[in-house]
C-alpha cells in the first residue's frame, strides 16, 4: 500500500519537475514547481518527519513560489522568449555538469548509506518529547553557533535589500 | 472499516460546516441589515430563513461562463484550490475534547501552511481571468498575504511559548477551564496583532482591497459566475471560521466554559466562534476600507514590531517567573 503510494507520488514529482523545464508559460512552470515542492513535503510526511514537511510547505510552497509568481507577473514575462536551438555548446556544458553532479550525489548515497538517526533524535525520543521540541533543543544547544550565523546572514541580506531599494537623493 | 469510519466522519464534518457557511451568509446579511436600519432578507421562508438555500440552488444552476482569453485550466482550477485548502485545515481543529479528525502534533503550523496555500487560488484566479481588474486584485492579495502572514504567525508564538506545544488540544488544555486563565489576558498584545492580521488574512473589511468594489469591480472574482463564484464565497467564509476557531482555541480557552453543557460539548466553542464572526460582520458594517499604502505600513511598521515585542515580553516573564 505504502509502496504503491510512493510510486504514484514519485511519478507526480518527476512529472512536475519535467513540467518546470518544458512548460512554455512561466506561470505554468512556477505552478509545476509548486506541485513538486508539495510532493517533496508529502515524502517527508511519509518518513514521519511531520515538522519538516509542514515547514517545506510553509517556506517553499507558501513563500518562495509566491515570490516567483509575484516577480513573473509584475514583470509581465509570462510567455517568455522563444527557446532557440536545442543543442548549443552551453546546453552541452549544462548536461555534462548535471551528469557529474548526479554521479557525485548517487555515489555518495551508495557509498555512505544512511544509518538511521544519530544523536538524540531517535524514534523513541520523538514519540516522548515530540519533534518540534527536539529540533528546537538541538538548534539552541548543539547547533547554536551555525543557527546564530544563519540569522546574521539573513540580517545582512535584509540590510542589503534595504540599501539597494532606498531612494537615492539624485532621483528625487 | 477504519477508512470507512474516517470517510464518514469527514463527510459529517463537511456537511455541518457547509451548512454553517450557508447560514453565516444569512447571519451577515441580517446583521448588516439591522445595523443599517433595514430588515435584510425577508421573502424566502419565515424572516428569510430559507434564503441561503435558495441562493445555493440559484448559483448551482447558473451558467458557468469562462472568458475566451482566459487560461482555461487554471481559471477552472483556482476556486477549487481555495476551497480545498480551507476545508483541509478543518481537519486539525478540535471542536471539543476528542472531537477532532486529526490530532497531530503540529496542528497550528498545519493551519498556517494551508492558509498560505489558499492564497494561490486567489492569485491564479486573478491571473488566469486575463483582465486588468482581476489581475490587480490578485497582485494585491499576494502582497497582502505575504505581509500579514508574518505578524499572524508571530502573534501566536507567545501562545506557543506559554503552552509549550503546537498541538491545538494541548493549547486548550493548558489554559485550564477558569475564565481568568485564558491566554487572552497574558497575551493581550498578541491577541490584538492576531485579530488585525486575521482580518487582513481573510481579505475582510477594512482590508478587503483584493476585492474592493469601488475601484476593482469585484477584484479577483470579477470574471467568475455561477457555482465557481459560490466556491470562492464559501472559501472566504470557511477561512473566517477557521481563523475564528484559531482565535477561540489560542486565546479564549477553546471549548471550556462556565459550566459543562450536557450531551453537546462543543457548545461553548461554537458560541465563541460565532462571537468572532459577529465581530467580523460588525467591523464590516462600521469601518471604511484602508488605503493600500496604509495597509502595508500597518502590517510592517506596527504589527510586526508589536508581535516581536510580545514574544520578547513573554520570554522575559517566563524567565522571571521560573
Amino acid at each position: 500500500m505504502q509502496l504503491i503510494f510512493f510510486y504514484i507520488l514519485a511519478i507526480v514529482a518527476v512529472g512536475s519537475a519535467l513540467g518546470v523545464i518544458f512548460n512554455r508559460n512561466v506561470v505554468h512552470s512556477a505552478l509545476s514547481l509548486l506541485v513538486n515542492f508539495c510532493t517533496v513535503a508529502i515524502f517527508y510526511f511519509m518518513l514521519n518527519a511531520q515538522f519538516l514537511g509542514v515547514v517545506q510547505i510553509l517556506v517553499y510552497a507558501g513563500a518562495v513560489v509566491v515570490l516567483i509568481l509575484f516577480v513573473v507577473m509584475l514583470l509581465g514575462a509570462e510567455l517568455g522568449e522563444q527557446v532557440p536551438a536545442w543543442v548549443t555548446p552551453q546546453t552541452l556544458l549544462m548536461v555534462g555538469l548535471s551528469l557529474i553532479l548526479l554521479t557525485v550525489i548517487g555515489s555518495a548515497v551508495f557509498e555512505y548509506p544512511v544509518q538511521g538517526t544519530h544523536g538524540n533524535l531517535t524514534t523513541a525520543a520523538v514519540l516522548q518529547y515530540g519533534q518540534v521540541e527536539l529540533i528546537g533543543a538541538a538548534l539552541f544547544t548543539d547547533y547554536l553557533l551555525p543557527f546564530e550565523l544563519a540569522g546574521v546572514l539573513l540580517l545582512v541580506g535584509i540590510v542589503g535589500v534595504i540599501w539597494l531599494g532606498r531612494k537615492t537623493s539624485s532621483s528625487q | 472499516m477504519q477508512i470507512l469510519t474516517i470517510v464518514l466522519q469527514i463527510a459529517i464534518l463537511l456537511a455541518i460546516v457547509l451548512l454553517h457557511v450557508a447560514y453565516a451568509t444569512y447571519f451577515e446579511r441580517k446583521i448588516i441589515g439591522h445595523m443599517q436600519v433595514r430588515l435584510g432578507p425577508m421573502m424566502v421562508g419565515y424572516h428569510g430563513l430559507l434564503q441561503p438555500i435558495a441562493d445555493g440552488i440559484k448559483s448551482f444552476f447558473k451558467e458557468d461562463i469562462v472568458p475566451e482569453q482566459a487560461d482555461r485550466p487554471l481559471f477552472l482550477f483556482a476556486p477549487v484550490i481555495c476551497l480545498v485548502t480551507m476545508l483541509t485545515s478543518l481537519a486539525v481543529i478540535p471542536f471539543a475534547k476528542g472531537w477532532v479528525l486529526a490530532d497531530i502534533n503540529i496542528g497550528l503550523l498545519f493551519i498556517f501552511a494551508m492558509s498560505s496555500l489558499a492564497s494561490y487560488g486567489v492569485i491564479l484566479a486573478g491571473w488566469a481571468s486575463n483582465s486588468k481588474y482581476t489581475f490587480l486584485g490578485g497582485l494585491r492579495s499576494m502582497a497582502q498575504v505575504i505581509s500579514y502572514e508574518l505578524p499572524l504567525g508571530l502573534s501566536l508564538v507567545g501562545v506557543m511559548m506559554l503552552s509549550g506545544s503546537l498541538n491545538l488540544t494541548t493549547i486548550v488544555d493548558s489554559q485550564g477551564s477558569s475564565f481568568s486563565s485564558m491566554y487572552l489576558f497574558p497575551q493581550l498584545i498578541g491577541f490584538f496583532v492576531f485579530f488585525v492580521a486575521m482580518l487582513a488574512e481573510t481579505n475582510r473589511v477594512p482590508f478587503d482591497l483584493p476585492e474592493a468594489e469601488t475601484e476593482l469591480v469585484s477584484g479577483y472574482i470579477t470574471e467568475y459566475s455561477g457555482m465557481r463564484y459560490a466556491l470562492f464565497f464559501m472559501a472566504e467564509y470557511i477561512g473566517m471560521m477557521v481563523m475564528s476557531s484559531i482565535g477561540t482555541i489560542c486565546f479564549l480557552g477553546g471549548w471550556n466554559g462556565p459550566f459543562e453543557v450536557p450531551f453537546f460539548p462543543p457548545f461553548w466553542f461554537i458560541l465563541k466562534v460565532y462571537g468572532f464572526l459577529f465581530l467580523f460582520i460588525w467591523i464590516r458594517a462600521t469601518l471604511p476600507r484602508y488605503r493600500y499604502d496604509q495597509l502595508m505600513a500597518l502590517g510592517w511598521k506596527l504589527l510586526l514590531p508589536l508581535a516581536l515585542l510580545n514574544i520578547f515580553l513573554t520570554g522575559l516573564f517566563k524567565i522571571l517567573v521560573h
